[in-house]
């Protein structure tokens, strides 16, 4: 490292921007503005709306009344609380969904998927991260008609499936409605954590495992008490992330429309059936803050832990 | 090296068990795979015999499909030439000059886009674009989707940028290069492969995307494929599947080629574990 002669003065390393302040500003001006109005505003204005009575039609929709926490009274209201299509179903629903797709299904297959691709030929490993990867970037209405066609019940392949191996057929979207969306969302999802963890592993040193190869571990010995503990930071990141995901999906609605009879309605359904088929936005903009409000303890429980890791 | 028995029957297993869960991976698809090539193409898998391209003549006979691809691509389009551009500038900023409170201003903006979910900002968003007066509009769709991708992609961006040495740009500017310039003819350039992944991720979530465009959206004129496919259903309720197939596979493709560009250049990387 020489210094540079033809520099007109020594470089004042630390106060040295690039970019003057008002130039900065400048730039950021746009990417402002559309975050302000669609991001920010939001946030507060679906605040706002959950004081007032405000509708879609009507009379309300023009002068809506300011009327308190009555929108919220109204959700947590004990007398049908947990009744089909009401709030409180719809969040014990979701709890339950985001426990058995995310936590239990996308976390623990994207794990298992992970590890397994770590030591197959390459020919398996490639075929089955396609599909995998397959079922995340395809379009949402595609994977959609893509569900419907396979759980049909005279044509589908599940049943085809069923049938052949003497399984009895069943109509599934009808009959089991919460556990077709549970493997939907599962199958839907698991590529993310099969990637994350994929990076994770192929992050550990190879000799930490040629060491236990050595020693005589099994695959079993390896993942537990090598791979395990060294990727705990990212199935951290992992867990929240997909259950923040999970929390707020609504492609569901396009298998289900959130029935029948309401019990496929998550909250994401539920907030949109509320708001632009009731036409109840007061009510609507409770339920969507109560979503922000459990996304915000997720989101601030990430970024502190990510700060963390940075620092 | 010499695998021991045990050894070799566990890869067995690992295989074995690969190969399954892939294969109910591959279960939903196989419909989509086949279907559309299939002159009666029904919703049970049947290999088709013989194939056919008729069903995508039909796609592109039928003018309001391909008005509503068209639609998809423009809103698309323009949502993501708004972000790119709109992402490029703020990061560059956050990244290159010294403005007060950078770094608190990148984490609100990641913890208000992780909380002002789809969803849950449908009612505000929709009373926002109304009083815009743009309800129906392209415009409505296009900036909304910049709105909610922005905070995600200045997050990518800066993160690539600030990887990138400054003495690219102190040089040029050394030379006698404006801010501007330094920006446009050096730093640019260097930033692209960071805008093109952001520019591909974007494309593909507007594209993909369906709850947008269904609340923002009235005429059937303005509707992209993803709401669109919706009226592929006969007065029954039932879909009409050789249209449906071959429709998806077309609708699809964007993203498939995107994915295997992606894949191809950069290698499918991690990028920061961003999706949506």
């Amino acid at each position: 490292m020489t210094a540079e002669p033809t520099t007109p003065e020594p470089k004042p390393a630390r106060r040295f921007a690039l970019l003057s302040n008002r130039a900065g500003a400048v730039f950021l001006t746009p990417a402002g503005i559309l975050v302000a109005l669609f991001v920010i505003i939001p946030f507060f204005w679906v605040i706002f709306v959950s004081f007032t009575n405000r509708t879609l039609l009507g009379r309300t929709a023009l002068n809506p009344e300011f009327v308190g926490l009555a929108n919220y009274f109204a959700l947590f209201d004990p007398s049908n609380f947990f009744q089909r299509g009401q709030f409180g179903f719809s969040l014990i629903l979701t709890t339950q969904f985001v426990l058995a797709s995310a936590l239990i299904g996308q976390a623990l297959l994207g794990l298992l998927l992970a590890w397994l691709i770590q030591t197959v030929p390459p020919w398996i490993k490639r075929l089955t991260e396609t599909f995998v990867i397959a079922a995340w970037i395809l379009p949402e209405v595609v994977i959609g008609f893509a569900w419907f066609a396979f759980l049909d019940r005279d044509q589908g392949t599940l049943n085809a499936i069923l049938g052949s191996v003497g399984l009895p057929k069943g109509d599934f979207l009808l009959q089991q409605p919460f556990w077709v969306i549970v493997v939907f969302n599962t199958w839907r999802g698991a590529a993310f954590s099969m990637m994350l963890f994929n990076s994770a592993f192929s992050s550990i040193p190879p000799s930490y495992f040629q060491a236990a190869d050595v020693a005589g571990a099994s695959s079993w010995q390896k993942f537990k008490d090598i791979a395990l503990p060294l990727i705990r930071g990212h199935v951290v990141t992992d867990l929240i992330l997909i259950t923040m995901w999970t929390f707020n999906t609504f492609t569901p609605f396009l298998l289900t429309n959130g029935g029948p009879s309401y019990r496929t309605e998550l909250l994401s359904i539920y907030n949109y059936r509320v708001a632009f088929r009731d036409f109840e936005f007061g009510k609507g903009a409770a339920v969507g803050v109560i979503i922000m409000l459990i996304n915000l303890a997720f989101a601030l429980i990430y970024l502190t832990i990510g700060r963390k890791k940075r620092a | 090296m010499k695998l021991t028995f045990p050894a070799f029957a566990g890869r067995i297993a690992f295989s074995a068990l690969a190969a399954l869960i892939g294969a109910i991976f591959a279960l939903p698809l196989i419909w989509f795979i086949f279907a559309p090539f299939n002159a009666r193409a029904e919703l049970g898998v049947t290999i088709p015999d013989p194939w056919t391209l008729s069903n995508f003549m039909t796609v592109f006979q039928n003018n309001f499909a391909m008005q509503a691809l068209w639609n998809s691509l423009i809103q698309s389009i323009g949502g993501v030439i708004l972000v790119g551009a709109a992402a490029t500038l703020a990061a560059y900023a956050l990244s290159r000059s010294s403005i007060p409170g950078k770094g608190a201003v990148t984490y609100i903006l990641l913890l208000f886009s992780s909380v002002v979910s789809g969803s849950a900002a449908m009612v505000p968003i929709f009373l926002i674009v109304s009083a815009m007066g743009l309800i129906d509009s392209h415009l409505a769709v296009i900036l909304t989707f910049a709105g909610g991708l922005l905070p995600t992609a200045m997050f990518i961006l800066r993160d690539f940028i600030d990887s990138i040495p400054k003495s690219y740009e102190e040089s040029a500017m050394v030379a006698g290069a404006s801010p501007v310039q330094a920006f446009f003819d050096v730093a640019l350039p260097v930033i692209r492969p960071g805008i093109v992944v952001v520019v591909v991720w974007a494309f593909v979530n507007i594209w993909g995307s369906f709850l947008i465009p269904f609340i923002l959206l009235r005429s059937d004129k303005l509707m992209p494929a993803s709401v669109a496919i919706y009226s592929f259903y006969s007065e029954a309720g039932t879909p009409t599947v050789t249209l449906l197939a071959a429709y998806s596979l077309i609708y699809s493709l964007p993203v498939i080629i995107l994915y295997l560009f992606v894949s191809w250049k950069f290698g499918f990387r991690f990028f920061g574990g961003i999706k949506a």
